[in-house]
């Protein structure tokens, strides 16, 4: 019985990290939103106070709702666009390998310092270019407009993002049978039916994946939106872990932004369920 | 088969499509190298003389090969203890799920994949700076420790998918089960191995949240932290700001160019598990 012994062993280092650095400060996280501790001194219980604040505080509730709606548009647009590029890239084209490799540059840059160079972008390249051709909704730059930031930060997520999605739509349509669409084109089926009956039914699993991908790391945006508007103008653009972040340790708020992070944990939570649920369910019935 | 001819609009569609990628890229480039009158000039031309003593003072402003040395550290230690932890871990479980304890700890991991970081982040970094962890050193276990959900969910997937006879005729032969595991099932793994070290290479290369919450040290910063803090002080001057960016993008884009293949399939195959 020495082996089942050396399988226990080979658990210990693993399992003893992960519960000192990630299970730990979880539940220390879930214990402080019941306090109203300010991340020093002393502190008591108070219930769910900070839970209800959350109902008050309009701040939090524009965060919820423009991650929410940054994240579901940001979701559409990259799928959309990747499952475009994957086609293509999977089409008989010329320089397939140069336009892969470029296609998927994007994933390995760091989302920080591509958030700078696109704030150069929109600050400076854009309306010069604007005004040089006499556009004048370019001349302004967009992320310095509390009403029109929002476009800045999803051209960069979707920028980046469309990279990997599209790694992952190439990987599901090398799966489907060339056969299938010699069959489909003896039948005089058209591209357009081709794609609906054969192509993306047989990728639909990885629609899924892609879909609860992006959507996760689109719901945890930070970095490029601390490069390109740091939450502003104003608090317009500012994600709800980009408020916790700055709520917990700039103004103090420790035990409410702990609150809110359950709150926050709640939410995703349940989004990945409901998209599991409902997009597995989509491609059985396909 | 009939030989298809080359699909000339989809090509050209992509090639304006890749134009999106490359001109950011180009602009980060000729920025680096022009004068800020060359630049009031125009902003995208491209030069006439390369003026690479603006990477010179960038390097100095940033210092940045001190930078370059804790991404490198950082990122090193946090791919070769990843892979050897983790896979370590992911063997004992994938051959042990009959088991209660290891299927709970399978559970128990993979779990984390849903946990949001900002629940855990305040008190992480109170625990960190207490435990004298808010370095270097500290971030290492972190990268190890925040990869653990997803690298066990697809170590897991890919021993299950290995023949439990090889390790048999070991057994057979009376290897003990650390002998088993790195003799037979860690060169075994090596396709999952490179997937895992290209994604944890990534993670801990260019992320920089966990630098800016965790290091305290100016001399700790790893290079995406340090364009953040160097920002203010570049406002002024674009040309170094865009050399910096530069000299911090390319040690990646380098590695891509050499190992693009390698790294498209190892992230290729992560996805397909």
């Amino acid at each position: 019985m020495a082996k089942k012994h050396t399988f226990y062993v080979m658990t210990i280092p693993a399992m003893v990290l992960f519960f000192l650095f990630q299970t730990y400060p979880t539940i220390q996280g879930i214990f402080y939103s019941f306090t109203n501790w300010k991340g020093y001194g002393d502190w008591e219980f108070v219930g769910l106070d900070n839970f209800l604040r959350f109902f008050r505080d309009d701040r939090t509730q524009h965060a919820y709702s423009f991650t929410f709606g940054y994240s579901i548009l940001s979701t559409i647009l990259v799928n959309v666009i990747s499952l475009f590029v994957a086609l293509g890239l999977n089409a008989k084209i010329k320089f397939q390998k140069t336009l892969r490799a470029i296609y998927f540059l994007p994933n390995i840059l760091s989302v920080l310092i591509i958030g700078f160079i696109f704030g150069f972008i929109f600050s400076h390249v854009i309306p010069e270019l604007g005004a040089s051709l006499g556009i004048g909704l370019l001349e302004k730059n967009i992320l310095g407009n509390p009403n029109l930031a929002w476009i800045g930060i999803v051209l960069v997520a979707v920028w980046q993002a469309v990279a990997f999605n599209t790694i992952l739509y190439l990987a599901g349509l090398q799966t489907v049978p060339m056969e299938l669409y010699e069959a489909a084109r003896i039948d005089g089926a058209s591209r357009w039916i081709e794609f609906w009956k054969i192509t993306f039914p047989l990728i639909a699993p990885f629609f899924t994946i892609n879909v609860v991908v992006a959507m996760r790391e689109f719901l945890m945006a930070f970095d490029h939106i601390v490069a390109l508007t740091n939450g502003g103008p104003g608090t317009s653009t500012e994600t709800i872990s980009l408020l916790i972040y700055r709520g917990a340790f700039q103004d103090g708020d420790f035990a409410y932004q702990s609150a809110n992070a359950v709150l926050y944990l709640i939410a995703i939570v349940l989004i990945s369920v409901l998209q599991i649920y409902f997009l597995q369910k989509r491609e059985v019935e396909l | 088969m009939n030989i298809k001819k080359t699909n000339w609009p989809i090509t050209i569609l992509l090639c304006i499509g890749a134009l999106t990628i490359i001109f950011p890229l180009y602009l980060t480039f000729v920025i680096a190298v022009k004068t800020p009158v060359e630049m009031a000039q125009s902003i995208w031309a491209f030069p006439k003389v390369f003026h690479f003593e603006n990477f010179i003072k960038a390097i100095e402003m940033t210092n940045f090969f001190n930078a370059f040395k804790n991404s490198a550290i950082v990122t090193i230690f946090s791919v070769v203890l990843t892979v050897l932890t983790n896979s370590m871990v992911a063997y004992a479980i994938a051959r042990n799920m009959h088991l209660r304890f290891f299927k709970f700890l399978y559970y128990y991991f993979v779990s984390a994949l849903f946990i949001p970081f900002p629940i855990l982040m305040l008190p992480l970094v109170k625990q960190m700076s207490s435990w004298g962890l808010d370095n270097v050193v500290g971030l290492i276990f972190l990268y190890v420790v925040f990869g653990l959900a997803f690298n066990v969910f697809l170590y897991v997937g890919y021993i299950k998918s290995i023949p439990k006879e090889l390790e048999e005729a070991a057994i057979m032969d009376g290897a003990s089960t650390w002998k088993i595991f790195w003799k037979v099932i860690f060169p075994l793994l090596s396709p999952m191995n490179a997937t895992i070290a290209i994604l944890t290479c990534l993670k801990a290369w260019n992320d920089f949240l966990l630098p800016l919450i965790i290091l305290v040290d100016k001399d700790d910063a790893t290079l995406p932290l340090v364009q953040y803090v160097f920002q203010s002080e570049f406002s002024a001057n674009y040309n170094l700001a865009f050399a910096s960016y530069l000299m911090a993008l390319l040690p990646m884009i380098i590695v891509y160019l050499f190992a693009q293949k390698w790294i498209i399939g190892g992230l290729t195959r992560g996805a397909v598990k």
